[in-house]
């Protein structure tokens, strides 16, 4: 299945990534050679074949509704690139 | 004394003894570390203060007559996608370089109770995508058998296997901790999907990502995973089972134990060099009294594209978090938090990264998420019943760790070929299964690794017949020349 | 001029009144100081994972079963997956094809008609964090700053069948599943405050067409008379548009609640595809009989059956007890006050009344209202006996805002009981006809009105305290 130049572009706007125009070609004739690859998948008998999420065969992983003690308001702030106001900075956020 | 030459369980009993003390310990590790840490880039960092002060913690209670955990003392590097509070948790990647882990994984939290000592952070693969550590930010981690071959996905091996380390905690999301061992002459183990909580262990594949062991000898999995399996409230997938001693599967006797040997993992694309000594292997498991039995697992050829399609989409989302908001590379210019993020990302990911991630966008978005995703859960179903069928006919599987030796770092390699050297590996990875890999042979001066298969919470028979071979053998004892001669 | 059907369906999103939030242990409480209830979950740090609180699915299950929705057993969750700063994994733990309900009903009236509004499905989700801006609003401010003591906060969606033609059904839907989230005690419903939010899909569609319109979904509206307001303008503009040869498109519009008009959000190509896929972090949840039975046997009253109650054992009017349902706090303020009112009736004329007139000029609801109850039964009482008049009534209703005291005692210190001595009153009768003879003649002459102005005379006289009835009555026997 393979996917055009317009496609690479909305995969890396969803991504929250770049693909510069001057790579597109090659990005998604490389795109195009993954899906090329994956595509053997295809070829596979899957019929009444149930998905498998997940491994484990167990359930109901519940906990009970007790509220603890999070981290510090410093732990919090330990890493962040920029803070304002005792949250996380960020320039505008509608462009 | 050069005691970072040996195992875990041999400098339990010198501790004991009293013949060494955990600083002496800690400080030959060290020692060793400046040694051959400039040839093997094995670590991204290094935390010798809290290293120091934990041995003197253990120190302090043999003098005062205490009993001390198996262990104690011991010094362990851990892969850097496993969290140590106050440490950094780099994952290998510009984007998380400086990011301080503000809590310990799950594991860690058991090895502080242990009185393990923490000597620091091994280089890896980029959030563990790939199979070699060329992307490592840190630059590749070289194999101390030969300094111009891979480690593998991780650096963890290569510095047991160097002397760099007694024993390394490392993550398993596609063989990324078992074909590092085999590369290195080490064991490794992967437990059942479930036994080790995942909390603290920078997600990757959120369904196959599973903490597991690398030592120097089948009797310092056991060890280690009695240290770190069992249940924690804080991982849903962790399982409520029960959490053997798994030091009680450490019986040399295989008499009757029926070895299933899958044919899809003998084929024309695993180096003839490598069959010829995991065969010689099964030769030697006939002589011990096992019942060898040829098996099936059909769909393996299909492994590593499934796991392509599954990890990238789940490492999609997972790695989303990586935005430049909280933590993690930021670049610094961008006028709009979206295109923070996007030039944050794009300039915190390494090329392969960004192109899996874009893959993984892609298998799950409109109008591919059925053919894709759907698709490879549903081969994954399959490939999770070929083992179902097989275990009906044996006890446990033994396959070659890895189809080729650590090849050099300048071969020229297709990318799919390269994805493909994954197939011996990740298909316990996708089925959840315990597996373990034992050295088993030398070619051309580098190791063979041979790998057992076991069933859904059986760790204890492929330990078993692990270490059956361990004692009829003497591969664990060969020692890598970075590693110096035993 | 072409004719339109409106056609409306409803996204709620509920905040669950659990003590923790959904998926980690961090309190769900409000706070206003930013990232103090927060955890290394909360911020999306490598390494960490969800579990889910079984009080979520206990909620789940109550709001679902008060809606008459069907329990599913099989629950799986799902990541929903955008960018946005709030939101610290960048993606939403969700439910996509296994909602823990479906096929549910609220029945609502509007001027008098019955209708059963369809519930397509409640889901189980978290909530994201909070954006505060530099500077007035989102788009004049250069920065904002991430505040994620909400993230993670437990939620459940609640979606109905595009079943609803008005903005009055709209209206009375939403009451009626405000109040229903109210009595099962999910959700403190506070929609100023966002703990209650409510996106509407709105679209024409020709009279007697069958297939709808172009779908526009409004979002931000935190009332009822926004969500009001919003479909009108939204309805009319639709209409415009078409009227105009124009065509509509899917899209998200905002509610400006101060300028009265929707606006189109930003149209991003992108943010439909929110590539749902399981969340492997998390197991599915099996819910069986034995658990739905049990929350079903511990379901409050909900307002439909209440309000048959106060109709049954109060003999309140259908309209009485229809508004006096629709809160919460209203019924049982209603419930205790009649425990010691001689008239439900008058309970219902003063809370439908004064009481929510002085509500709506405060501006607050009547949780926090001061009078309590067993006050307001006492005023009822002393009309009933005939010690107030409802004028006086009302007037010591008005002191009794002012102080916490029991109205008798007012009534006292006011000195404003109703004066229903015959003597006292004879009194007064003899003394107003000994000052009115012209009046007196008129009456005499067969000119009733003339009466009125005598019994005016005698309750001026008594500074309105005398028995109003007894004055007329006596009035007319002393005149005959």
């Amino acid at each position: 299945m393979k996917v055009t130049a317009q496609d690479v572009k909305y995969i890396a706007q969803l991504s929250r990534l770049i693909v510069p125009e001057a790579d597109l070609e090659k990005s998604t004739e490389e795109f195009n050679q993954i899906l090329n690859y994956a595509d053997i998948l295809q070829k596979i008998d899957t019929t009444g074949i149930e998905p498998t999420p997940y491994v484990l065969p167990i359930s109901n992983a519940l906990r009970k509704d007790v509220a603890k003690e999070g981290v510090t308001h410093e732990e919090a702030l330990l890493n962040a690139p920029e803070v304002y106001n005792d949250g996380f900075k960020v320039p505008r956020v509608i462009e | 004394m050069d005691l970072f030459k040996y195992t875990a369980h041999e400098l339990h009993e010198k501790l004991v003894n009293k013949e060494i003390t955990a600083v002496e310990l800690v400080n030959s590790v060290y020692a060793r570390i400046d040694e051959v840490e400039e040839q093997a880039n094995a670590y991204i960092s290094m935390s010798k203060e809290e290293a120091l002060a934990q041995a003197e913690k253990v120190d302090a209670k043999i003098a005062a007559g205490e009993a001390i955990a198996p262990l104690a003392g011991i010094p362990v590097v851990f892969k850097d996608n496993i969290n140590i509070a106050g440490q950094v948790t780099s994952c290998a990647s510009k984007m998380l370089d400086g990011v301080s882990a503000i809590f310990d994984a799950h594991a860690t939290e058991n090895l502080r109770k242990e009185d393990a000592v923490f000597l620091g952070k091994a280089n890896m693969a980029e959030f563990s995508i790939g199979n070699t550590t060329d992307n490592s930010f840190f630059g590749a981690a070289h194999n101390p058998w030969n300094l111009d071959c891979v480690t593998g996905g991780c650096a963890t091996a290569a510095a047991v296997a160097a002397g760099e380390a007694i024993w390394a905690l490392a993550s398993d999301t596609s063989g990324d901790l078992r074909q590092p061992a085999a590369y290195a002459g080490c064991v490794g183990i992967k437990p059942t999907y479930g036994r080790v909580s995942r909390l603290g262990l920078a997600a990757y594949a959120s369904s196959m990502d599973q903490i597991g062991a690398v030592t120097k000898d089948v009797t310092d999995a056991a060890t280690v995973l009695n240290a770190i399996c069992g249940k924690d409230d804080r991982d849903s997938t962790s399982w409520a089972v029960e959490t053997p001693d798994f030091t009680q599967a450490l019986v040399a006797d295989v008499k009757g134990l029926r070895i299933g040997v899958p044919k899809e993992y003998f084929g024309e694309n695993v180096d003839a060099k490598i069959k010829a000594e995991v065969e010689k292997a099964i030769e030697q498991y006939k002589e011990l009294g096992a019942e060898i039995v040829e098996v099936s697992l059909p769909h393996t050829q299909y492994a590593v594209r499934t796991f392509y399609v599954i990890a990238n989409g789940e490492a999609g989302a997972n790695f989303a978090r990586y935005d430049g908001v909280r933590y993690g590379y930021r670049n610094m210019e961008a006028q709009s938090a979206s295109d923070m993020t996007a030039r944050s990302r794009n300039e915190g990911f390494g090329e392969e990264v960004k192109l899996r991630l874009l893959f993984g966008t892609h298998v799950l978005s409109k109008g591919y998420y059925e053919n894709y995703y759907v698709r490879a859960m549903k081969v994954r179903t399959l490939i999770r019943n070929d083992f179902e069928e097989a275990f009906k006919q044996c006890d446990v599987l033994l396959t070659p760790t890895t189809p080729v030796l650590a090849e050099a770092y300048n071969t020229e390699m297709d990318a799919f070929a390269k994805y493909e050297l994954d197939f011996t590996t990740v298909t316990a990875n996708l089925a959840g299964l315990p597996a373990i890999t034992v050295p088993c042979g030398m070619v051309d001066g580098m190791p063979v690794g041979m790998q057992l298969i076991g069933k859904v919470l059986d760790e204890a028979t492929i330990l078993k017949a692990a270490y059956t071979f361990e004692q009829a053998t003497d591969f664990h004892k060969a020692m890598a020349p970075l590693g110096g001669n035993k | 001029m072409t004719k339109y059907t409106t056609v409306i369906g409803l996204e709620v999103h509920a905040e669950l009144k659990t003590e923790s939030k959904a998926f980690c242990t961090c309190s769900a409480e409000f706070t206003n100081v930013p990232n103090t209830h927060v955890c290394p979950g909360c911020l999306g740090l490598p390494g960490t994972l969800p579990v889910l609180n079984k009080q979520v699915v206990e909620f789940a299950i109550r709001a679902g079963l008060a809606v008459n929705c069907e329990i599913q057993k099989y629950n799986k969750f799902d990541r929903k997956s955008y960018f946005y700063p709030d939101l610290c994994t960048n993606y939403q733990i969700s439910q996509l094809d296994k909602p823990i309900c479906l096929a549910g009903h609220i029945d609502i009236n509007v001027d008098g008609e019955e209708k059963r509004i369809g519930v397509t499905r409640i889901h189980m989700e978290q909530d994201a964090g909070k954006l505060v801006h530099s500077g007035a609003t989102i788009s004049t401010s250069d920065f904002s700053a991430v505040d994620y003591n909400r993230a993670g906060v437990a939620l459940i969606e609640i979606v109905s069948e595009p079943d609803m033609r008005s903005a009055e059904e709209a209206r009375a839907y939403m009451e009626n599943l405000k109040a229903i989230l109210e009595y099962t005690d999910v959700c403190d419903c506070k929609m100023q405050e966002g703990s209650l939010r409510c996106d509407a899909n709105v679209s024409i569609m020709p009279e007697g067409a069958t297939e709808f319109g172009t779908r526009v979904e409004i979002k931000n509206l935190n009332s009822f008379r926004a969500l009001v307001r919003a479909i009108e303008y939204e309805v009319e503009r639709q209409k415009e548009v078409l009227a105009e040869g124009g065509r509509l498109i899917q899209e998200t519009r905002t509610w400006d609640d101060a300028n009265g008009v929707t606006l189109s959000m930003r149209n991003k190509e992108t943010a439909e595809d929110y590539r749902y896929f399981p969340d492997a972090d998390l197991v599915p949840v099996i819910i069986d009989d034995a658990w739905i039975e049990r929350v079903r046997a511990e379901l409050p009253e909900l307002p439909a059956q209440r309000q048959a109650r106060l109709m049954e054992q109060h003999g309140l009017p259908k309209y009485d007890a229809s508004i006096i349902v629709s809160t919460k706090a209203m019924a049982e303020y209603f419930d205790e006050a009649v425990k010691t009112a001689k008239d439900a009736k008058g309970v219902s004329n003063w809370l439908l009344g004064d009481v929510s007139a002085y509500l709506n000029n405060e501006g607050i609801t009547i949780s926090e209202f001061k009078v309590t109850p067993a006050h307001l039964a006492e005023l009822v009482n002393l009309t009933k006996d005939g010690v107030l008049s409802s004028k006086l009534a009302k007037k010591v209703f008005t002191e009794m805002l002012k102080e916490d005291k029991a109205p008798g005692a007012l009534v006292k210190e006011l000195g404003l009981e109703q004066v229903s001595d015959e003597g006292a009153i004879m009194k007064l009768v003899e003394e107003t006809i000994a000052e009115n003879p012209q009046s007196v003649a008129d009456f005499k002459a067969g000119k009733d009105r003339a009466i009125g102005f005598l019994v005016g005379q005698i309750m001026k006289k008594s500074k309105g305290k005398a028995n109003p009835g007894m004055v007329q009555k006596m009035l007319k026997e002393k005149m005959q």
